[in-house]
């Protein structure tokens, strides 16, 4: 199903990931959102922020659990857990989170 | 006109650049693409056939490949050319006749 | 934690010729990710998997060789290289990447997981592994 940003139509697939990674915007993690009814705050973005960093390093979507690692390592203890994750991307912070942030669905993820 | 060899197998794996090598005619040309261009390496247990077999037939090899595995310019046998894909058009539009060993 | 088994990768097959390296890697993420006691063997091409500066740019495949850095994030705890294997294709362990690991509890880390072993050694260490998968 494809979705409307800025004027412009992105192919996403059956699950709502974006095909073309290049397509990414931030318009894109808003216009996701919405339709989630989530607000993205700056605290949702730092998480995105951090999986395209991540991405762009690695070449792959963290799963949840290196995810967690690797935000408790970088932003801190107190947000390196499931609790904080989860309350930002009730839908799992893995699956969430990637698609807001224009990245495949983490690998292992069911 | 002469006949142009492509070899797209790696010669650690499987024989088809050795029987390239073995079976091809003095002035013909030998193309090394996707993990064949392994066959261009220096250091290697087969080095030794590569140079010597391009001592009398022109061997080539794709570029593109070579910079996907990692693997750079000085790495490659002396005398072992390199081309791109437009050198690789070239060099089928320069032979009679293709023969793929796969 | 009694029931983790000891899961060995056998990695044999040279990049982006064949889907097998890549297939292997995708198991590997998934595999740790079930926290079992996961290591990496590369014999024969499977060695060229692991060589430094690969960019896939012009051949239109994806460049996975970046993401065997983040396996030590994922709990893999060594990656073995067959040293004849090495040799044979005029290769020395300057030439392959690096993967750092390190425990996030107590912060002990190791520079480089990826280790080059004689053929003794890999027949001591599949000998160990309660399942070798091969690719």
């Amino acid at each position: 199903m494809p979705i409307e940003v800025n004027g412009k139509t992105l192919e996403t697939d059956e699950e709502g990931y974006l095909v073309n990674l290049d397509d990414w915007e931030p318009g894109v993690a808003e216009v996701m959102a919405k339709e989630d009814d989530l607000e993205l705050t700056d605290e949702h973005w730092e998480i995105i922020n951090f999986l395209r960093e991540y991405y762009e390093e690695y070449q792959i979507a963290p799963a949840v659990r290196v995810l967690t690692k690797a935000v408790g390592k970088r932003l801190g203890k107190d947000k390196g857990n499931s609790k904080y994750l989860y309350g930002l991307f009730p839908y799992g912070p893995g699956k969430q989170a990637c698609r807001y942030a224009g990245l495949p669905k983490p690998t292992g993820c069911v | 006109m002469s006949e142009l060899h492509t070899v797209n197998k790696s010669p650690f794996e499987k024989n088809s650049l050795e029987t390239c090598l073995r079976l091809s005619k003095a002035g013909s040309s030998i193309l090394l693409y996707e993990d064949a261009v392994y066959g261009a390496l220096k250091n290697t247990v087969i080095t030794d056939l590569v140079s010597s077999a391009a001592g009398d037939r022109k061997v080539y090899v794709l570029e593109p490949d070579l910079k996907a595995r990692g693997l750079s310019a000085d790495r490659v046998i002396e005398g072992v050319e390199m081309v791109d894909y437009a050198g690789f058009v070239d060099l089928v539009d320069a032979s009679n006749k293709v023969q793929a060993w796969v | 934690m009694s029931d983790t088994k000891k899961f060995m990768f056998l990695n044999r097959r040279a990049p982006y010729g064949t889907i097998h390296a890549w297939e292997s890697l995708e198991v590997v993420l998934i595999a740790a990710a079930f926290e079992q006691e996961v290591s990496l063997m590369f014999v024969d091409d499977g060695v060229f998997e692991l060589v430094k500066g690969q960019d896939t740019s012009e051949i239109g495949m994806k460049n996975f060789s970046p993401t065997y850095r983040t396996l030590g994030d994922y709990e893999v705890r060594h990656m073995y290289v067959d040293k004849a294997s090495l040799e044979a294709r005029g290769l020395t362990a300057e030439d392959l990447v690096e993967v750092e690991w390190e425990d996030w509890e107590t912060e002990e880390t190791v520079d480089n997981i990826v280790e080059v072993v004689d053929s003794d050694k890999v027949v001591e260490l599949m000998e160990e592994s309660d399942v070798v998968f091969s690719f």
